[in-house]
């Protein structure tokens, strides 16, 4: 696979940038007072540090109070959709479930026992939208409704989401979650195209256009989590690591996130000890049966970039036009001189 | 039919295909199961393929403008027509592709608009063709004695 450079290159500077400034930086306020944004005009990014977490939910909770006026309210009965096999997705009744990813919860806990250098470790892991740097829910949504804004938070637009599902497609941990009979499918063709709106964190737009923090991040008695512009969170996160020996996930996934863990146990354990987990838990086994019950449940696999056809084929595209129109005035050269030298 | 015709049919095939692949219709309405189109139904497959598409009409559209720039002032009504929509569509498609680069970003409104307006150029560019071929005056260029 071809490599990124762009990204290498504007990895390699906030790396440099991040070890250069992080003296400097780390007296600056995290967050200014509007919008959200950085002061530097950088993007911000959040930083969990899981070797704090106590798994209380203090966070889900705080998550759920701030955002439930904006949970879906779905119409019933549903429209009828076209064809059969399109089915509504429904949580309006299961407002209560706090152990996954739903329309009515954006942020959940997964508790994960791991053994690691002989000894058990349990680690509470706060999951939710990564808010991915180059997202592929934005970059492939028909319809521009899921969107990264400038603070760096990846939102979607309820107004303007059909539901079609694609963002959840093609999101390597599949984040959004559908709610049916809400938004504007309703007011189209709500047989035939569309089935809701898509939901999911958005890191509290709402609250951080007043100049508040986060609610999850506010709520936490143990200080899990800080914001601050990404180079900063880097620089952070990497410090983190070297004086605890710990290991990072989200600065590299899915083509780098503005979302960084950093934890006293790798990654690869943590993944496939929450996989034995589930099926431990008695399940069923099966690859449906662990599908579903993984379902909500983002993983923590290393994740590649995901866009690197398409900046290769970027180049391509810039450069055709100017190559077609000067193979076309070089036809219209030739051409002239062929008739002024008849002429003559 | 010429084979330079063929070609182009078939190249605008792809791109409508791939195009409207970015819709999450062709699985809801059974294409992704018959035989051999399930990559309809694979959004990073047509992605891509809607960036290759793009990069081989881009070139001949920018052939095809130094081909008709010296003949600008025998362009047909329609022809204008169907330039000015084609000009919508390559400026909004290479927005998004610029917008798609890891380092590039458009704001949301804006965002919205360039997806909204490429799809819209894109199905009045189809039924303008459609119409000036169906009225015999698909010439873009009224024909003189001189050529
Ligand atoms: S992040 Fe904080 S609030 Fe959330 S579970 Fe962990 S300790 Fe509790
Ligand atoms: S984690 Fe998924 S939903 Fe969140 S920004 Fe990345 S691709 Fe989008
Ligand atoms: S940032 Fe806001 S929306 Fe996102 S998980 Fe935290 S509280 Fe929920």
């Amino acid at each position: 696979m071809p490599k990124n450079t762009s990204t290498i290159s504007r990895r390699s500077f906030l790396r440099g940038a991040a070890i250069v400034g992080a003296g400097a930086l780390a007296a600056a306020p995290a967050v200014s007072r509007a919008g959200g944004q950085s002061e530097s005009g950088e993007e911000l990014a959040t930083l969990l540090d899981l070797s704090k977490c106590i798994g209380c939910g203090a966070c889900v909770m705080a998550c759920r109070e701030a955002n439930a006026e904006r949970y879906p309210e779905p119409t019933k009965p549903f429209p009828e959709m076209f064809p059969a096999r399109v089915k509504a997705e429904d949580w309006s009744d299961k407002r209560g479930v706090d152990d996954r990813l739903t329309p009515y919860n954006w942020l959940f806990v997964d508790h994960i026992t791991v053994n690691h250098g002989g000894e058990e470790h349990e680690i509470h892991m706060p999951r939710r939208c990564m808010h991915c740097t180059n997202p592929p829910c934005a970059n492939l949504c028909p319809w521009g409704a899921a969107a990264k804004q400038d603070n760096g938070a990846v939102t979607i637009a309820p107004d303007i989401c059909l539901g079609g599902s694609k963002c959840k497609d093609v999101c390597p941990w599949d984040i959004p979650q559908r709610q049916t009979g809400v938004g504007l499918y309703l007011d189209l063709l709500p047989r035939f195209a569309g089935n809701g709106v898509m939901y999911k964190c958005d890191r509290c737009q709402p609250r951080m256009a007043e100049g508040k923090l986060p609610a999850c991040i506010e709520a936490c008695p143990m200080d899990v989590q800080e914001i601050g512009p990404r180079s900063e969170i880097i620089a952070k996160a990497e410090a983190l690591v070297r004086e605890t020996g710990g290991y990072i996930y989200g600065i590299e996934e899915n083509g780098g996130t503005n979302t960084v863990y950093v934890s006293p146990v790798p990654f690869e354990a943590l993944e496939a000890a929450r996989d034995k987990g589930k099926d431990a838990k008695g399940h069923g086994k099966g690859s449906q049966a662990q599908q579903q019950n993984q379902a909500g449940r983002p993983h923590l696999q290393p994740v590649g970039s995901p866009f690197e056809n398409e900046n290769m084929f970027a180049a391509a595209v810039f450069t055709a036009p100017l190559a077609g129109l000067a193979a076309g005035a070089l036809k219209l050269f030739r051409k002239a001189r062929a008739n002024h030298e008849e002429e003559s | 039919m010429r084979m330079r015709t063929l070609l182009f049919i078939l190249l605008m095939a792809a791109m409508a295909v791939s195009g409207f692949g970015q819709m999450p219709i062709f699985k809801r309405y059974y294409v992704a199961d018959l035989p051999g189109m399930a990559w309809t139904a694979d959004y990073y497959f047509t992605h891509a393929m809607h960036y290759v598409g793009a990069a081989i009409l881009l070139a001949l559209l920018g052939y095809a403008a130094a081909r008709l720039a010296p003949v600008a002032g025998r362009i047909t009504l329609s022809g204008w027509l169907r330039i000015v929509l084609w000009a919508t569509i390559v400026a909004t498609g290479l927005l998004r592709v610029l917008k798609n680069l890891p380092d590039m970003h458009l704001g949301p409104e804006l965002t919205l608009v360039v997806d909204i307006t490429h799809l819209g150029a894109v199905m009045a560019l189809g039924m303008t063709a459609l119409a000036v071929r169906l009225v015999g005056k698909s010439a873009y260029v009224k024909i003189s004695r001189e050529t």
